[in-house]
């Protein structure tokens, strides 16, 4: 189909899709790819701060580790201030042509965005893990320890998956945020969604038809997800029902042995 | 009769605040006492002393003669061998009934997972719960809650077991069945004590009773001396207090 400066605005929306598709397709795949490892990385980073930042330090602690713990929670609460504290869109100039420039290291745009998003994504989920982890009734932490769990041992069985499971809701927040804000990454030519309209917007000089297009794919993937993640939550609930084995309901049971001390 | 743990003059803090004052204590094999006292007198304290939940400020806690706040034993070792059952059951919320008496056996006894749903069905078996090994723990009553604590405690197959006034969070009418379930294992031979605001199950059950009063224990006796004739005059007054309500 021809199009030219009288052609109608659907007639334009037809031909952008029709010769364009590919480009928009590409991008969004940029763009997803980039803001799911970024998510999962940040994820991670958040989760191990936060464990970091909950360890039960007391007077009885080694004075040595104390210390230690001091040094490595001031650096850990700088990281998330300075990340949380500045536009991801400064932070991706300022990673991009440091790392160049102080260690020569090249990152290609691909690999620099997802740093960029890793950390970025990192540094709010500390909080909100640690949150997360500080929220767990006090009681689940001394049942595990009145069984003879270790600290580890009753974060990972116990309090972890408890902790996970109340924060999706804001891990998938993130998650909708860094497939939007990859768009900000278009400054260090990080060929996601945004960059590639901008290019066919540009060749035909038509940015309200584009635009509106690569609108519904941002928001086509941002509704996807929030299902997908929304049905996993209910997924980790457990099963509402459960079956009850045999007829031992009664606690009026006799009662014949004991421990085998 | 051995000791299985005894305490001397162990005194705890909070701030500047003194909740057991100088406490000597001990409890062989095969003994149940009941702790009984007003709030704050310093019970709960004393038995999440017991189990390193808090710290004891100064004083030692021997268990077979060893003091365990010498680091010879890690806590987390000691602590498996004093079930702890709590007031408010505290079931771990992410796992089905089974896998609360199960993950601690696999976990910190390192038994095989076969092993460990055998020792857990028993236990369950015994305290009218093996029907509801699927189940969540907010899926079911208050008192059900208590009796798979009880087999979640019992699983690790402790040497003594501590309950932190294990009824008071109940529904009067799931007391009973609690207090059924333990008055079978206090006949079974197995060590406990027991914090607990039921006189009848202290009168009943307990080969001895301890009286705190203020962070000391101020009587202990059996529970013929303690509810018929005790000699303190605090212990006369709390009784009176209890009992006529």
């Amino acid at each position: 189909m021809a199009v030219d400066a009288n052609s109608s605005f659907f007639q334009w929306v037809i031909y952008i899709i029709q010769n364009y598709w590919p480009l928009f397709l590409r991008g969004a795949e940029v763009t997803l790819i980039i803001s799911l490892t970024g998510t999962i990385i940040g994820f991670g980073i958040g989760i191990l701060i936060g464990i970091i930042r909950t360890v039960p330090i007391d007077n009885n602690t080694h004075i040595l580790k104390r210390a230690i713990y001091k040094v490595v929670n001031i650096l850990l609460l700088i990281y998330i201030e300075v990340f949380r504290g500045t536009p991801m869109i400064v932070q991706a100039m300022v990673i991009f042509y440091g790392v160049a420039m102080v260690w020569g290291i090249h990152l290609t745009t691909f690999v620099a965005g997802i740093f960029i998003v890793s950390i970025n994504t990192g540094a709010y989920m500390a909080e909100i893990v640690r949150g997360g982890i500080i929220s767990i009734d006090k009681g689940q932490f001394e049942a595990a320890h009145a069984i003879g769990m270790t600290h580890s041992q009753t974060m990972a069985f116990i309090v972890l998956p408890q902790a996970i499971r109340n924060i999706l809701p804001a891990l998938s927040n993130e998650f909708v945020i860094n497939i939007k804000d990859t768009s900000v990454l278009n400054v260090i030519g990080v060929t996601e969604l945004f960059f590639q309209s901008k290019s066919a917007a540009g060749n035909n000089y038509r940015y309200f038809e584009v635009f509106l297009i690569t609108c519904l794919v941002y928001l086509v993937m941002t509704f996807t997800v929030t299902r997908i993640l929304r049905y996993l939550e209910k997924r980790l609930e457990g099963p509402e029902v459960y079956t009850i084995h045999g007829s031992q309901t009664v606690p009026e049971a006799e009662i014949k042995i004991v421990g085998r001390q | 009769m051995e000791n299985i743990i005894e305490i001397r003059h162990l005194q705890k803090y909070f701030g500047e605040n003194e909740v057991l004052k100088d406490i000597n204590f001990s409890v062989s094999k095969g003994e149940v006492v009941c702790i009984i006292g007003s709030s704050g007198s310093g019970k709960s304290t004393l038995l999440r002393c017991l189990n390193l939940l808090e710290l004891p400020t100064t004083g030692e806690i021997l268990y077979h003669g060893q003091n365990i706040l010498e680091h010879d034993m890690s806590n987390a070792v000691y602590r498996a061998k004093m079930g702890m059952v709590f007031q408010q059951f505290n079931l771990f919320s992410n796992l089905s009934v089974l896998e609360n008496c199960t993950v601690g056996q696999i976990k910190v006894l390192k038994r095989s997972a076969k092993e460990a749903k055998q020792t857990a069905m028993e236990y369950l078996e015994l305290v009218g719960m093996s029907g509801f090994i699927d189940a969540r723990p907010h899926q079911i009553s208050g008192g059900q809650k208590q009796r798979v604590a009880i087999a979640r405690a019992l699983s690790m197959e402790p040497e003594a077991l501590l309950f932190d006034e294990p009824t008071s969070a109940l529904d009067p009418e799931m007391v009973g069945e609690v207090l059924k379930v333990m008055k079978s294992l206090a006949g079974s031979g197995l060590t406990m004590l027991v914090v607990t605001h039921e006189m009848a199950f202290a009168r009943d059950v307990a080969h001895r009773v301890v009286f705190m009063d203020g962070g000391v224990i101020a009587e202990e006796d059996t529970p013929d001396v303690i509810f018929n004739n005790p000699k303190n005059e605090r212990t006369r007054i709390f009784l009176k207090r209890i009992l006529d309500n």
